[in-house]
């Protein structure tokens, strides 16, 4: 039994489609990828996930239960936590309150929140220093490295990670990925959507890419790097690669 | 100097409940954006919800018995934070996704739907009812001027409460997820923030303020009507744009301070201009500078 399985799901924005009968699942412990250009549905199949946005057909089903219908928090507490794309860390909190927020559901335990801190932290050496900062002050890679710390503060079953690369410069990328890699190692399940292909199929060990919202193509990350539809489209031809989008 | 010492105390003093209700206005403002024109009358209310109680009770002296009032005013203040609650859940919620003025423009509805709603219960209607009971005379003098122990103890009480929201919001977990829905309702969603709680929670928050502030003013004053919310509710929405509106040490300065002002103006110019002072200063302050005093903090909302 996978872990986590997304069964035949549509997304409906008003009357547009955002992605229509798709399904995947993910093994403990693994590492998968969505892939695809802007516009795909890889973000709508993580929020769909996450309970932002509603599923007009199909199912979810975390550990063999089917996720209760519900808003969006219920699904942090089964262990469903998101990074959305673009951070959306709390700027004007500071680093500490983000991490603190993070770890919103064990919001009976202070004690609890700070041993999992302590544990989070020893991830990410580099917020260490900057707790009582400003988040909004922290530099790119920083803020994208809180995120991830803030959303590990949950203890999440499976970590969804959208577009992390963005906006970065190339070795901020590589300090973030090897984050993913630790965390993965550490044995949290990791669902990343990526846009930036190659990288994401360097970390995942299985992809699943998007086009105009269905799944076009599936299988191991290293077939997948060798696949002349994948290379032709995102890792070399760059009019093919506007054809997509 | 003595004249304006006393100006300033009896500021601090009227300031204190433009706190009360200005610390509800903002709260609400931080966390939706909306700015809640029926706040006032949530004040209003938790003045007739007191004096029905009040009336039920049968007491009509307050030395000795300030016990009764304390529960009295504490029950007023859960009943009118309910009242608060139930505006948002009914009235609010279903309109979230709606333009912010439509709000707005429902919410000056439920004004009107409060105020019309009081006038037309035969035991409170138009006329300026007194209130069953009155703060004693008693007194003493601060700095030169008379002030009475229950001022004093109304001031210390508001002080309280302020405290209480800045470490509510500051320091506890819940605080903070207020902070957090209020910059970025999804993101708080995501780390498992109930965001329609906590919505519920500031709005609880803000309807016990005004509730406390009634009854105190009430008590104070001795009258109350069915239209005290209006003024009320637009002196506190100016202190609230004067501290710089979603902000509570905003909320807090912008009250003391426009309670100073309007009493050093009713002093120079008399008391039937005090109302047009506390617009003045709405005006001039949305002129020169309308993020309000505590304005460049603008981010950190609540």
């Amino acid at each position: 039994m996978s872990l986590l399985e997304v069964e035949n799901i549509s997304v409906f924005y008003g009357a547009v489609r955002g992605v229509s009968d798709i399904s995947f699942s993910v093994e403990e412990g693994e590492i998968i990828a969505l892939l695809g250009a802007n516009g795909a549905g890889k973000s709508t199949v993580l929020k769909a996930i996450s309970g932002i946005v509603r599923l007009r057909s199909g199912s979810i089903r975390l550990g063999g239960q089917p996720l209760p219908a519900g808003r969006p928090h219920r699904r942090v507490s089964q262990g469903l936590v998101q990074v959305p794309e673009g951070r959306h860390i709390f700027a004007s909190l500071t680093v500490s309150e983000n991490l603190e927020l993070g770890g919103y559901i064990h919001a009976k335990s202070a004690r609890a929140r700070r041993e999992r801190q302590t544990e989070v932290l020893a991830l990410f050496p580099n917020l260490q220093d900057k707790l009582n900062q400003l988040a909004g002050r922290l530099s790119g890679g920083e803020q994208q490295a809180l995120a991830i710390a803030r959303a590990m503060m949950a203890r999440p079953r499976v970590l969804m990670v959208d577009e992390p690369s963005l906006g970065l410069d190339p070795q901020k990328i590589d300090v973030v990925y090897d984050l993913l890699a630790d965390i993965a190692r550490s044995g949290t399940t990791v669902v990343l959507v990526e846009q930036n292909v190659a990288l994401a199929l360097e970390l995942a060990s299985r992809a699943y890419v998007l086009q105009q919202g269905t799944v076009v193509l599936s299988g191991e990350a290293r077939a997948l790097e060798k696949d002349e539809r994948v290379a032709a489209a995102y890792l070399g031809g760059a009019p093919a690669a506007a054809a997509v989008g | 100097m003595q004249l304006l010492v006393g100006e300033i105390e009896n500021g601090i003093f009227l300031g204190a409940f433009f706190v009360l209700i200005a610390l509800g206005y903002s709260m609400v403002y931080g966390i939706l954006r909306l700015i809640n024109f029926a706040h006032g009358d949530f004040y209003m209310m938790a003045a007739y919800v007191s004096f029905a109680i009040f009336g039920a009770v049968g007491i009509s002296h307050l030395h000795s018995k300030w016990p009764v009032v304390l529960v009295v005013g504490l029950i007023t203040m859960i009943a009118t934070g309910a009242l608060a609650v139930l505006a948002e859940r009914l009235i609010y919620r279903p309109m979230r996704r709606a333009a912010l003025l439509s709000l707005m423009i429902a919410a000056l509805g439920l004004s009107q739907v409060l105020e019309n709603g009081v006038l037309n219960i035969p035991a409170w209607g138009s006329q300026y009812r007194t209130y069953p009971v009155t703060s004693s005379a008693a007194g003493t003098s601060i700095l030169g001027t008379q002030f009475t122990y229950a001022q004093i103890a109304m001031v210390i009480i508001s002080g309280l409460l302020a405290v209480g929201v800045y470490y509510l919001v500051g320091r506890t977990l819940i605080g903070k997820a207020m902070r957090a829905v209020a910059e970025d309702r999804v993101a708080a969603s995501l780390m498992g923030v109930n965001v329609d709680l906590v919505i519920s929670l500031v709005f609880f928050v803000g309807g016990a303020l005004a509730g406390a502030a009634a009854v105190m003013d009430s008590l104070y004053y001795g009258q109350i009507n069915y239209l005290m919310g209006f003024t009320v509710g637009l002196q506190a929405f100016t202190a609230a744009v004067l501290g710089g509106i979603g902000n509570i040490a905003g909320a807090v300065v912008g009250g003391l301070l426009l309670g100073i002002v309007e009493s050093i103006g009713t002093g120079i110019f008399g008391a039937e201009w005090s109302v047009v002072v506390a617009f003045g200063v709405l005006v001039v302050m949305l002129w020169v500078r309308p993020n309000g005093l505590l304005g460049e903090r603008v981010a950190r909302r609540m």
